[in-house]
């Protein structure tokens, strides 16, 4: 019995001296349960506040105004534009600027005054439904009240009878608002993420420390020249991973496809790109297979969850946003779902484009100063 | 041959290499002036710079100082040159365990572009004698198996030079005279072959053999040289009771250096006088003293016990 004790404290001694010794590991068992704390307890909100909203409105009677300011304290409207311009709003919805855009149409106020319920008409970017549904679910009663407010005095006997206004929601790009429709386009980029960094990742350092590297090496072939015949079959891999996913998506659940396939494939092109120099970087730093895993998990946690994949982009506080914007999967999920949803051109999606183009190219000369052609 | 040989019939040509990592100085200043044709012996004790020093000539490792040519090709600009010249043997069996025997000779062989693969490949098999086992992955031959199949992959392309580190570690007494053997056969089609060991008996198969310790090369030159450059008297005590002795005689006058071979005592010294008064006083029953010729390796123990303080370079 105490010969076993001492058995489990020697294998416990040397399990705690070598956990100590591989630094990674050891930095990855404390950083990333405390990445997870901050990202879930602080980044992520199911009931998003503040969505960018714009107005469009011929009129600005106190009513209009009224009704414009009640959305705004109600902390889900964040009101960036107010114009008389449909397809200025139209434009902002498409790009993804503005989730919801509301619309009052000419004589709203006479209308409304004369006890005629007059329309008014919220369209929400429902790419996302669940972004979306706190929003729209409150609208009613914000809009009643401020009314209710406004119908004081002289105006008090308008006040009869519940609704005075006949709110009309369009959920665009996703009528019926399926979760599908939102997940399965944004499944193509986490895969791709997935497999493309960590396969990249794991090339060389695979080599390493199978002690082949050094063989390499001493042939003809340069390191570059490894990576790049290392890389070309997961870039085909990843292809087959693209075509299976859309094909999926077609049939399988119906996700419409609104715009052009070249420009999502010009959107794969680049993130296949961002994430392969990604994990090339990840191969210069890691030592072993185990930390290239690690490495990816690391970059994989916060992709997932600050990219607006599972959870709205737009309910993150800032800080979350400004690490999400760093990541090449959230701009590749505005491109793909703006494509397969909103059919967005590419003039649209310039920015996101050259997001992750910008991204690529700071891992590349991340990667290429810590590349080595030697062994030392 | 000495080193005075013009420098276009020398294989490798370095002088004062220096490799540092960190603070810590791994080779220190080594000359190797080495001739075409010949097989030259690394020898030295581990750490002593052995590998580093083959690393930096095939171009591996960049040079900390020192320069050098290797096959003519400057050791510092001209790594790809050298690349496709030499082959290199490492230490460890790096061909790929997941891939057949044969799979491995293709790949070295697209990789040296060689022309006519298949036939190449084809005929590298049959010369090992593995045609029937090439289907089988490389990772389930036996240790000597694996070396044969390494030496094969590296000579494919038809190096000049060929440089091994330690080829025959922990291969069994027939793999390696088979493997030395075929050494030798590589050398008559004239490749140059620079080759790290620890056995004495593959040494005395070389040239030339060059001692490093410490990173620091300590001697040099013809097996015999350096046994006669040693200055050693050699006594072999053998017989029943040769174990009770060897505790009791080291350290005694004239016995500078006391070690087992086989079963026998190998007592030496550079003080013959000395020694042989020191001998005298250990006759004992069922022990037979007899003066020999210094092994190779008596004479490399006695190198070792003098490198910490004598680090001359000699010959």
């Amino acid at each position: 019995m105490i010969g076993a004790v001492r058995r489990i404290w020697a294998v416990m001694m040397k399990e705690v001296t070598q956990m100590r010794r591989d630094r990674l590991t050891f930095a990855m068992m404390f950083g990333v349960p405390i990445m997870q704390l901050m990202l879930f307890g602080f980044a992520i909100n199911m009931d998003p506040k503040n969505l960018p909203a714009a107005v469009v409105a011929e009129e600005a009677t106190p009513v209009v105004r009224s009704i414009v300011h009640a959305m705004d304290q109600s902390g889900y409207y964040d009101f960036i534009l107010q114009t008389d311009d449909p397809r200025e709003s139209e434009t902002l919805l498409a790009t993804g600027k503005v989730a919801f855009v509301v619309t009052f149409p000419s004589g709203f106020t006479e209308k409304l005054l004369r006890g005629e319920r007059p329309a008014l008409l919220i369209e929400a970017d429902a790419t996302d439904p669940a972004a979306a549904s706190g929003a729209i679910g409150s609208a009613q009663t914000i809009i009643d009240r401020a009314i209710a407010r406004e119908f004081t005095g002289s105006l008090s006997h308008l006040q009869r009878g519940p609704p005075s206004v006949d709110l009309r929601i369009h959920r665009k790009y996703n009528p019926e608002g399926r979760t599908q429709f939102n997940i399965v386009p944004g499944l193509l980029g986490v895969i791709l993420t997935m497999t493309l960094v960590m396969i990249t990742a794991m090339a060389m350092t695979r080599e390493v420390e199978q002690g082949t590297m050094e063989n390499l090496l001493a042939m003809p072939a340069k390191p570059l020249e490894v990576m790049f015949g290392k890389i070309f079959p997961y870039v085909g891999v990843g292809a087959a991973q693209v075509f299976v996913i859309l094909m999926a998506a077609r049939f399988l659940f119906s996700v419409p496809f609104v715009g052009d396939l070249y420009i999502l494939m010009i959107g794969v092109a680049v993130f296949m790109l961002a994430n392969l120099a990604l994990g090339f970087t990840f191969s210069t730093l890691a030592q072993s297979q185990m930390q290239a895993m690690q490495l990816t998990f690391f970059f994989f946690l916060p992709s997932i969850l600050l990219s607006g994949f599972m959870f709205p982009f737009r309910g993150m506080p800032t800080w979350a946003q400004y690490i999400g914007e760093a990541l090449p999967l959230t701009h590749f999920l505005r491109i793909v779902r703006g494509v397969m949803l909103k059919g967005a051109e590419l003039s649209d999606l310039r920015f996101e484009m050259l997001a992750m183009a910008a991204f690529t190219c700071v891992a590349i000369i991340i990667a290429m100063s810590r590349y080595r052609r030697t062994l030392d | 041959m000495t080193p005075d040989t013009a420098s276009s019939d020398l294989a490798i040509n370095v002088r004062g290499l220096v490799k540092r990592f960190g603070d810590k100085t791994a080779v220190d200043g080594v000359d190797i002036l080495m001739p075409k044709g010949q097989v030259w012996g690394f020898l030295g004790p581990n750490g002593s710079g052995k590998t580093t020093t083959i690393r930096m000539i095939c171009g591996l490792l960049k040079v900390s100082a020192g320069e050098g040519e290797c096959l003519g090709y400057d050791i510092h600009r001209d790594a790809s040159a050298i690349k496709l010249n030499t082959g290199y043997m490492t230490q460890k069996f790096s061909f790929w365990s997941d891939l057949t025997i044969r799979e491995n000779l293709e790949f070295v062989a697209r990789l040296y572009q060689i022309p006519r693969l298949k036939q190449t490949v084809d005929e590298t098999l049959e010369g090992l004698g593995l045609s029937h086992r090439q289907k089988q992955l490389a990772g389930a031959l036996s240790g000597g198996w694996k070396q044969r199949l390494a030496l094969a992959a590296v000579t494919m392309h038809q190096p000049r030079l060929l440089l091994l580190d330690e080829p025959t570690a922990g291969v069994d007494p027939q793999a390696r005279r088979d493997f030395w053997d075929e050494i030798h056969h590589l050398t008559k089609r004239g490749m140059t072959v620079l080759v790290s060991t620890h056995y004495m008996d593959e040494a005395e198969r070389c040239d030339r053999i060059v001692y490093l310790a410490h990173g620091k090369k300590v001697t040099e030159g013809r097996v015999h040289k350096i046994i006669e450059r040693s200055g050693l008297i050699t006594w072999r005590a053998e017989g029943e009771n040769v174990r009770e002795l060897s505790g009791d005689i080291e350290g005694q006058p004239g016995a500078e250096h006391v070690a087992y071979f086989g079963s026998a005592l190998h007592v030496s010294g550079t003080d013959a006088e000395t020694l042989n008064s020191t001998i005298t006083k250990f006759q004992r029953p069922g022990v037979i003293w007899e003066e020999v010729r210094p092994s190779l390796e008596d004479a490399f123990i006695a190198l070792m016990a003098r490198a910490g303080v004598d680090e001359r370079v000699h010959g």
